[in-house]
């Protein structure tokens, strides 16, 4: 320090600057300080929450877990029934939803980067994609309910199929493109350069450079909607029953939550809890998954 | 367009003897496809610009470029940054054509179709001329498929006959040696200059008529640079070759003809040694000694 003041305070006027500049240094670590405390105490909190919700689902439902929650139906209050048709009727309605929203988004995803350009229907689609992206769910519900339920007579599995898939949708969408975008253009000049019609350099490589991350995109879109409950009340309803006929109503893991926690009966919450718990560690397992599919390509 | 018309005079003028008869038209014979490719003499041109003007929008990128590409030669185009020398090449496989409000009019002749015609089929255009690029860009395949990948697109050959043909694209591009073990491994994995080599593989596997080198050592260190001048040199006994660099050693190394190229015009053209010793304009001269650029 002392070897570059020597010769600073030989210009004139700098001994002043000196001190001002001290005065703004004490001023800016203060602001500093009291950011930082800001933002510490935010963090604090926001893990505080978030770290209550979990140890009271891993206490409350960890209690509840037991072999017969995977193997018995729902049962009468009493009767220690288990969770095997809501698990089952998720499996069901989220995978079927995957399959049918996967390829409509990986389509209008690619469509939007590699065919839409700048144009006004691409920008069209994609705002009207992402309003869908932030849509309350329950509004999805009632779309479906509308569109499926009341013309057919009857709640089904096939509307909560219908409702999920139109939420898997727009996420694919999303990440489809932005992992499409992500691939240099030089890429796609030199698949053009072979003289490759466009599909080919779209279907054999793009697709193929972005896949890690479309796949990422599909997982985290299935974590989103194996938790989704208002899009089911709506749709598939529940079914107390052990049914997996997709034209009936169907079982489903959060509805099942839904109806157990609110009920008056111990053992019903209790498996209410242990129902949070499988789709909690469920979405966490894929949200692992995802990042591992995407750090395995990179 | 004075100016321009200068330029061609005075090409024809330095090229000597030999080069007049490029730079005069294209001879008839010269069109022939694969026989005139095995008896045309040197300097036959295989590409012949005429009167090339490019637009980028309302920018006007290339100014009445005349220039002729001599069978199996290098020619290498050198100039500053935006001078036009990349927007040529990507005139001269159609590249252009991928973005709207790029537009091409004069004429650039190949084997007797103009390129730059809206009706060219842009597909075979660039079988017959392949590019490649400043930044290898491998496909996110096995080596085999990428060199696979380009010949399928074109031919229906047996698995043997494929097979072989990985093996001859490989051995020209000097990467067989290194890959031959690994042919099923991903592409990406090989490093910088041995993915700009299995670029160079993939395009000729092709079988192209001409070879497009856009600054293909620029991202490549020394060694690796050495390797892929060799390679050129050895690779014009069987294509023609453009190259754009921004080294002027390297075009001084590489080229039989060099062009200049200053603000979307053609400003010399001429035999790499005397362009760099003798040059006729006073720009390129200028550019060559560092003045500028």
């Amino acid at each position: 320090m002392s070897a570059t003041t020597a010769p600073r305070s030989s210009i004139p006027g700098r001994a002043k600057d000196q001190s001002a500049s001290a005065a703004l240094g004490r001023r800016r670590a203060r602001t500093d300080g009291i950011i930082r405390a800001l933002c510490t105490i935010a963090t604090v909190l926001g893990l505080l929450f978030l770290v209550s919700i979990l140890a009271t689902l891993l206490v409350k439902g960890a209690s509840g877990i037991s072999l017969n929650v995977f193997t018995d139906v729902t049962r009468p209050p009493g009767s220690h029934g288990g969770l095997l048709n809501p698990i089952i009727g998720s499996l069901i309605q989220v995978a079927l939803a995957t399959l049918l929203g996967t390829p409509i988004g990986l389509l209008v995803g690619t469509y939007l980067a590699e065919y839409a350009g700048n144009g006004r229907f691409g920008q069209v689609v994609r705002f009207v994609s992402d309003v869908l992206l932030s849509a309350p769910s329950i509004l999805i519900g009632l779309f479906v309910y509308q569109l499926l339920v009341l013309p057919f007579g009857g709640f089904s599995g096939w509307a909560g199929v219908v409702a999920l898939a139109i939420i898997v949708i727009p996420v694919v969408v999303r990440t489809t493109e932005d992992m499409l975008r992500l691939i240099p253009n030089t890429l796609r000049e030199a698949v053009i350069g072979l003289g490759a019609p466009k599909w080919k350099m779209v279907v054999l490589v793009c697709w193929r450079a972005a896949i890690s991350g479309i796949i990422t995109g599909v997982l985290l879109a299935v974590a989103r909607v194996a938790g989704e409950t208002a899009p089911l009340l709506f749709t598939s309803l529940g079914n107390l029953n052990w049914s997996v006929n997709l034209s009936q109503p169907m079982s489903s893991l959060p509805i099942t939550i839904y109806s157990y926690a609110g009920s008056p009966y111990e053992d019903w919450i209790t498996l209410a809890w242990t129902g949070a718990l499988i789709i909690t560690l469920g979405v966490l397992g894929l949200n692992i998954l995802a990042r591992a599919v995407l750090r395995a390509r990179r | 367009m004075n100016q321009n018309t200068e330029t061609a005079a005075a090409m024809n003028a330095a090229a000597g003897t030999a080069q007049t008869a490029t730079a005069s038209g294209p001879a008839p014979g010269s069109f022939g496809g694969m026989a005139a490719r095995s008896s045309a003499a040197m300097n036959t041109a295989r590409i012949s610009i005429r009167d090339l003007n490019f637009f980028y929008g309302t920018n006007k990128a290339l100014k009445g470029i005349q220039l002729d590409f001599p069978e199996r030669q290098v020619t290498g185009m050198i100039g500053p940054s935006g001078c036009g020398k990349s927007t040529l090449l990507r005139v001269l496989n159609r590249m252009y054509s991928l973005y709207p409000g790029q537009r091409a009019e004069g004429r650039v002749m190949l084997d007797g179709e103009n390129i730059v015609d809206p009706d060219m089929d842009l597909n075979a255009l660039r079988a017959k001329i392949g590019m490649v690029f400043q930044k290898p860009t491998p496909f996110p395949m096995t080596i085999h498929e990428n060199i696979a990948f380009g010949i399928r697109l074109h031919e229906k050959l047996s698995r043997a006959e494929t097979e072989e043909r990985v093996e001859w694209a490989l051995t020209r591009a000097a990467l067989w040696g290194e890959v031959k073990d690994r042919l099923h491994s991903s592409a990406m994995g090989l490093s910088g200059g041995q993915q700009q080599r299995l670029c160079i593989a993939r395009t000729i596997a092709v079988r192209p008529e001409v070879i497009l080198f856009d600054e293909p050592t620029s991202a490549l260190d020394p060694i690796s640079t050495l390797k892929i001048e060799e390679l050129i040199d050895e690779l014009k006994q069987d294509f023609t070759i453009a190259i754009v660099t921004h080294n002027m050693q390297q075009a001084a190394r590489c080229a039989d003809q060099v062009a200049f190229f200053y603000l979307g015009e053609l400003v010399e053209v001429a035999p790499a040694a005397q362009l760099f010793t003798a040059p006729r304009e006073k720009r390129t001269q200028e550019y060559i000694t560092g003045r500028f650029g």
